[in-house]
C-alpha cells in the first residue's frame, strides 16, 4: 500500500463569485505521476494552483476546504513554506531573464537569501540539471544568460530550478503545451525518471499525454472531480459516462 | 489607366517628400539653437571658467565654479529625496492596479506633472524658506524633487507593468516573500526602464530655474552648506543674462553651453545604459 502524500477534503475554489473548483476529494499517492485532465475551463489548473497556494495571489480568488500535505493542512501553513515543499512548473517556460543558467537553477536559494558554500551550489546545479536532462547541453555555458536556449530547454531549466529546492511534490501546469513534439517527448521521459524521488501532479488537456506519463488520472469536468482511478482502468473502462464521452472525443 | 496610376504614384511620392521635409524642419530649430549657443559659449570657456568663482564687474577671468558645484549639490540632494520615494511609489502603483489608493495616487501624480514649476517654487518658498527664515539649497532641492517625482513614478510604473506576470509567479512558486520578489526579480528585470526614467528626470530638473528663484536664490561665492543660499547654473544664467554688463553676459553664455552639454550628456548616457542593461525577456 502506497502512502498518501497529498489529500484534499471538500475543497472549493472561487474567482469572486465564480465557483470554479467544486468539492474535490482526492488522495495523491507518493512517488506517483498523477495526471489531471479535462476540457478547457474545467478548473484543473486552478485546482493545481491551490495545492501550493498560488491561487490566492490572484485578486478576488478565494478557496476553502482542506488540502493535507502529509498530516498538515497547507492552508494552516505559511504559503512560503508550502511553496518550498511543493514546487511548480508553469505552462510557459519562465526562467529569470536577468540571471545566468547557473543562477537560475539555484534561484530558490540565491533569491531567498540562503547562503551556500560554492561546492554545495555546484553540486546542486549539476545534480538538478542532470536530473532534468539538461546538464550535457548547458554544462559549457552555465554562466551565460538562458535566452539562447530553446523553449524545451528553458522548460527543463525551469524543472531543474524547481527540483533544486528538493520539494516533495512537483506541480506541472501543462508543461509541454508551448513546446514542439521533440521537446515534449524529452520532458515526458524526464517525468518518468523524476517520480523515483518526487510526487508529480501534471495538468494536461492532452489525453494521450495523460495516458503516456501517468500512473493515476483525475478527470475534471465543470469544476467537479468526475472520476479518479488508475490510468489504465480509466482509459479502458471508465465508470462515468462523462469520462467516457471525453475519452472517446464526443466533447472536448 | 496608366496615366491614373502614374498620378497616384506621383501623389504618393509627393506625400513621402512632404514627411521628409517636415521631419527635417523639426530638427532645424534644435540644430540652430545648439549651433548658436556653441558659437557664443565656446569662446568664453577655458580652464579658469570652471575653477574660478565670478569676479566683480570689470575684473576679467571670472568663472562658474560655484554654480557648477551648486548645481551638482542641489540636484544630488533632490535625487536622494525623489528617487527612492518615486521608485517605491511606482512599485506600489504597478502592483496594485485596482485599489482606491492607487487610483488617487495615480491621479495626483498626473496633476503634479502638470503643476507649473514656478508654482512649486512659490510653495517651497512659503512652506520652507519663510518658516526657516532663510533661502537655502535644501529648499531648492525639495522643490526640484517634487518636479522629479512624477517622472520617476510613471516611468517605474510603466516599466514594471510591462513585465509578464509569469516572472512574478516563478518567483512566488519558489517560496519567495513579496519584498524579495520585488527587489530581486521585478526591479532587476525592469532596471533599464527605471534607470532611464531617473536619468531623464535628472536631465529635466538640471535646467529648471523657476523653482530655484525663491529657494536656492543664488550666491556669488563658493558654498557647500545646504542650509544657505547656493548658486546653480540656471540661476546664474538667469541673473547674469539679465544684467547690464558684457562680462556677465559672457559668463551666462558659457554657462548655457555647459548646462546644455550636461543635459545632452545625460540623455546620451541614458540611451546607452538603457540598451546595455536591458533584460531580454
Amino acid at each position: 500500500m502506497e502512502s498518501t502524500i497529498v489529500s484534499t477534503k471538500g475543497f472549493n475554489a472561487y474567482f469572486g463569485t465564480n465557483h470554479v473548483v467544486k468539492d474535490v476529494n482526492i488522495d495523491i499517492p507518493q512517488n506517483n505521476v498523477v495526471a489531471v485532465m479535462g476540457p478547457s475551463g474545467c478548473g484543473k489548473t486552478t485546482f493545481l494552483r491551490c495545492i501550493n497556494r498560488m491561487h490566492e495571489l490572484i485578486p478576488g480568488a478565494t478557496a476553502n476546504g482542506t488540502i493535507m500535505l502529509h498530516n498538515e493542512n497547507v492552508y494552516d501553513m505559511h504559503p512560503i513554506f508550502v511553496r518550498l515543499k511543493i514546487g511548480m512548473v508553469f505552462q510557459r517556460p519562465n526562467p529569470f531573464p536577468n540571471l545566468s543558467i547557473y543562477d537560475n537553477v539555484i534561484a530558490g536559494y540565491k533569491l531567498n537569501g540562503i547562503k551556500l558554500p560554492k561546492e554545495e551550489k555546484d553540486r546542486i546545479v549539476e545534480h538538478s540539471l542532470t536530473k532534468s536532462a539538461l546538464w550535457n547541453e548547458v554544462k559549457d555555458a552555465l554562466h551565460k544568460k538562458g535566452n539562447f536556449l530553446s523553449g524545451g530547454q528553458q522548460q527543463r531549466l525551469c524543472i531543474a530550478r524547481a527540483i533544486a529546492m528538493e520539494p516533495e511534490v512537483l506541480l506541472l501546469d501543462e508543461p509541454t503545451s508551448a513546446l514542439d513534439p521533440i521537446s515534449t517527448s524529452s520532458i515526458e521521459a524526464l517525468l518518468h525518471d523524476l517520480k523515483k524521488n518526487y510526487t508529480l501532479i501534471i495538468v494536461t488537456h492532452n489525453m494521450q499525454q495523460a495516458a503516456r506519463v501517468s500512473d493515476r488520472t483525475a478527470f475534471f469536468y465543470l469544476g467537479e472531480l468526475v472520476e479518479y482511478d488508475d490510468t489504465k482502468k480509466m482509459f479502458t473502462n471508465p465508470k462515468d459516462t462523462r469520462t467516457q464521452n471525453y475519452i472517446t472525443g464526443r466533447f472536448s | 489607366m496608366n496615366a491614373h496610376i502614374k498620378y497616384r504614384i506621383g501623389k504618393s511620392r509627393g506625400f513621402q517628400a512632404l514627411t521628409i521635409v517636415l521631419a527635417c524642419a523639426c530638427v532645424v530649430p534644435l540644430i540652430a539653437i545648439l549651433a548658436y549657443i556653441f558659437k557664443e559659449g565656446i569662446t568664453k570657456i577655458n580652464w579658469h571658467f570652471f575653477t574660478n568663482v565670478p569676479k566683480p564687474v570689470g575684473e576679467p577671468g571670472g568663472g562658474i565654479a560655484n554654480a557648477l558645484l551648486g548645481s551638482v549639490i542641489v540636484i544630488s540632494v533632490a535625487s536622494l529625496i525623489a528617487i527612492p520615494v518615486g521608485i517605491l511609489c511606482g512599485i506600489y502603483l504597478s502592483e496594485n492596479k485596482t485599489t482606491k489608493l492607487a487610483y488617487w495616487c495615480g491621479l495626483c501624480v498626473d496633476v503634479l506633472q502638470g503643476v507649473p514649476s514656478i508654482v512649486i517654487g512659490i510653495i517651497a518658498y512659503f512652506w520652507l524658506v519663510k518658516p526657516f527664515g532663510s533661502f537655502s539649497a535644501l529648499s531648492g532641492s525639495i522643490a526640484l524633487s517634487i518636479m522629479m517625482l512624477p517622472i520617476v513614478i510613471r516611468s517605474t510604473e510603466e516599466t514594471l507593468k510591462l513585465l509578464p506576470d509569469s516572472l512574478k509567479e516563478a518567483a512566488f512558486a519558489l517560496g519567495m516573500p513579496f519584498h524579495r520578489v520585488i527587489l530581486k526579480v521585478i526591479v532587476p528585470c525592469g532596471i533599464s526602464g527605471i534607470l532611464s526614467g531617473v536619468m531623464l528626470s535628472v536631465a529635466r530638473i538640471a535646467g529648471e530655474t523657476a523653482p530655484l528663484l525663491f529657494t536656492a536664490f543664488g550666491n556669488p561665492y563658493l558654498s557647500v552648506s545646504i542650509t544657505k543660499p547656493m548658486q546653480t547654473l540656471p540661476l546664474l544664467i538667469f541673473n547674469y543674462a539679465t544684467s547690464p554688463y558684457n562680462d556677465w553676459h559672457d559668463l551666462a553664455w558659457g554657462a548655457s553651453l555647459v548646462l546644455l552639454a550636461w543635459v545632452l550628456l545625460l540623455n546620451i548616457i541614458t540611451k546607452i545604459t538603457t540598451r546595455k542593461w536591458k533584460v531580454q525577456l
